[in-house]
């Protein structure tokens, strides 16, 4: 049994949306719980994979038998056993946070909306679990497809948004699949281990320089870096409360693993630090990234827009991180993807609250609300405050190593951006605060209502909430040693 | 001019490919249909599908089924297998996946300007946008 879990992983997720679709035809009530097993499953194989990589560093699985360079392999290393048990986690505790918002906001679609939704993790994990190159690429299009179809389901504007996204998340994978062209035309091999022992004859190929590019910039348009974020903010902010909840999280965070995996297993950091000189470039695009996205953010009256660019900006710093080239730079930025998972979801989980009590999620929806839903807005203060980066959260110290690796690579611009980014989230977020705080509560004939009602989100909703915000001081404190017994080993030797 | 004929001549699926995604590409940024966009994107998804098959071929090569290799032992040794005479099946089966993602995705994205159809009576991106600023 314990051999089979990297198949584990995937296998039960993608039968079970199957298993769900059928049930909804029978009785809705089924597909819930179906969901909540299916993902119960790989989060319990995630966590003990982890712990296996612990003892054994890579975790090898051949299906069906073949070995690695003719069959596709499953590899799990340290890299990408944290990345699982993030996503899995993160997966199975929004399933649950926004149970109600699913049966408030589309009750009669519960069977399809079930089955994307597994079957949209089943895609992430399986991006994250494999060690193939076009495997990858397939598992990356399950993913987007039922993303779009989950993002499709929201409000009125919420078609128009999908379909820009699905315009620009189509090219960004043709990309991805024209870089795997090019480098199985000099490799000859689609495995990703493979890949980089072959590579180094081949460092100044320019066959090799083409891939490389193509592959960014295709991951990139995936990830919505910068120049190329456009898709992003309306695809979020018009999306169903339970999918942005889920796919603000993982989607762009997967994606950035996706980048970081190209960089360290596939082109190897000799190519990408020494033999190219771009990193440098690399990472003023990603300055460039964290001021707009925090500029942008500051123009937006509505809350899940604001956080949509605070996205935008945070994936700047994890591309930024991973680029500076140095040990503390890239410890950053993968700390950031678990960090950066769980406070988004965080916020996008009190997003949810609100609006399954307010239906509104504009600015002058918000006033009065610490009256009304006390414990929400405190988990919602505890996720700002890691989002500034304030001492016991997660985000201080991934922001710490940032930094640090900013000063070590000598690029202060960098280390600029990211104190002026967290200035200008101490003002989007005291701004948010300030109107839920001292404003009165008004509902819609506008007189003032009772103050001191408290009308809390059900404990369904509330209860992973608060798991979620005491999680995000939880991972802070032991931060020592998940960078010590896990980020340590997922670098490898020669990026000092 | 004389060396450009030959440069362009002797890689034709390289430049086939590039102009068909060119195209492709054309068609997404400058149309303003949303359906016309839809096949401007399947255009750009197929010029990569014929990007993967040109390099799988091979002139005067067969498909890679050794004739007698089974149960006849002398066939077997008599043959000396040339790797020209054969071609490398793996692009072709890989593009096989990459067309079901492409149908996938015109589906989906088909499906969707039905939906952007049934909300704003025109698939024209203009009007849809002057409508949302309208409202």
């Amino acid at each position: 049994m314990s051999q089979h879990y990297p198949a584990l992983l995937v296998i039960v997720p993608l039968l079970s949306a199957f298993l769900i679709s059928a049930a909804g035809w029978l009785n809705k009530r089924l597909c819930f719980p179906i969901a909540v097993a299916a993902l119960s499953v790989a989060c319990f194989s995630s966590v003990l994979l982890l712990f296996q990589v612990l003892d054994e560093k890579v975790v090898l699985y051949k299906l069906g038998g073949w070995s690695p360079p003719w069959g596709i392999a499953y590899s799990v290393d340290y890299l990408n056993g944290l990345v699982l048990v993030v996503v899995s986690v993160v997966a199975l505790l929004n399933l649950i946070a926004t149970q109600r918002n699913v049966e408030q906001e589309f009750s009669e679609k519960i069977g399809a909306f079930y089955t994307l939704y597994i079957l949209f993790v089943t895609g992430l994990l399986g991006i994250v679990v494999t060690g193939d190159a076009f495997n990858l690429y397939v598992l990356l299009e399950i993913a987007s497809l039922t993303g779009y179809g989950l993002i499709a389901m929201g409000e009125n504007r919420a078609p128009l948004a999908t379909l820009n996204y699905l315009y620009m998340g189509t090219i960004g994978a043709s990309f991805y699949l024209l870089g795997i062209g090019y480098l199985y035309i000099v490799t000859g091999s689609l495995n990703m281990a493979d890949i980089s022992a072959i590579l180094p004859s081949l460092y100044h190929s320019k066959t090799v320089l083409a891939a490389f590019v193509i592959c960014i910039v295709g991951v990139w348009l995936k990830m919505a870096f910068f120049p190329l974020h456009a898709w992003l903010p309306n695809a979020y902010t018009y999306a169903p409360s339970a999918v942005s909840s889920l796919i603000a999280p993982l989607m762009t965070k997967v994606i950035i693993y996706v980048m970081i995996r190209l960089m360290l297993t596939v082109f190897t950091p000799k190519y990408i630090f020494s033999t190219l000189n771009v990193s440098d470039s690399i990472v003023w695009i990603a300055v460039i990234a964290i001021v707009m996205g925090a500029i942008l953010a500051l123009g937006q009256r509505n809350l899940k827009k604001m956080l949509a660019y605070i996205i935008v900006a945070e994936v700047g710093y994890m591309v930024g991180g991973a680029w500076l080239g140095n040990r503390a730079g890239m410890t950053g930025a993968i700390l950031h993807i678990a960090n950066d998972a769980l406070m988004t979801l965080c916020v996008f989980l009190v997003v949810g609250n609100i609006v399954y009590k307010v239906k509104g999620y504009a600015f002058e929806d918000l006033k009065g609300l610490f009256r009304k839903m006390p414990f929400t807005m405190g988990a919602f203060v505890v996720g700002a405050m890691s989002i500034i980066g304030v001492p016991p959260t997660c985000g201080f110290f991934s922001k710490w190593y940032l930094i640090s690796g900013a000063i070590q690579a000598g690029h202060y611009g960098f280390m600029v951006a990211l104190l002026f980014s967290s200035l200008v989230n101490v003002i989007l977020f005291f701004r948010v605060i300030e109107i839920s705080y001292y404003e009165p509560f008004e509902n819609h004939h506008g007189q003032e209502s009772h103050p001191g009602k408290i009308a809390e989100a059900p404990l369904t909703m509330l209860v992973p909430l608060l798991i979620v915000a005491a999680g995000l001081v939880v991972v802070g404190v032991y931060t020592g040693d998940i960078v010590n017994h896990i980020i340590e080993f997922a670098i490898p030797k020669g990026i000092v | 001019m004389s060396d450009l004929i030959p440069f362009i001549v002797a890689k034709y699926n390289y430049w086939i490919y590039i102009t068909l995604m060119m195209i492709g590409l054309y068609a997404m940024i400058a149309k303003n249909n949303l359906v016309k966009k839809i096949v401007g994107m399947n255009i750009f998804q197929t010029a990569i599908i014929l990007f993967y098959v040109s390099i799988g071929a091979k002139k005067g090569a067969t498909i890679p089924i050794i004739e007698h290799a089974h149960g006849d032992a002398h066939g077997a040794v008599s043959h000396t297998i040339e790797i020209a005479h054969y071609i490398n099946p793996l692009p072709h089966v890989l593009m096989l996946t990459a067309i079901v993602v492409s149908v996938a995705t015109l589906g989906v994205a088909l499906a969707l300007a039905i939906k952007v159809y049934n909300r704003h009576k025109t698939l024209e991106e203009d009007e849809i946008i002057d409508q949302i600023k309208g409202i």
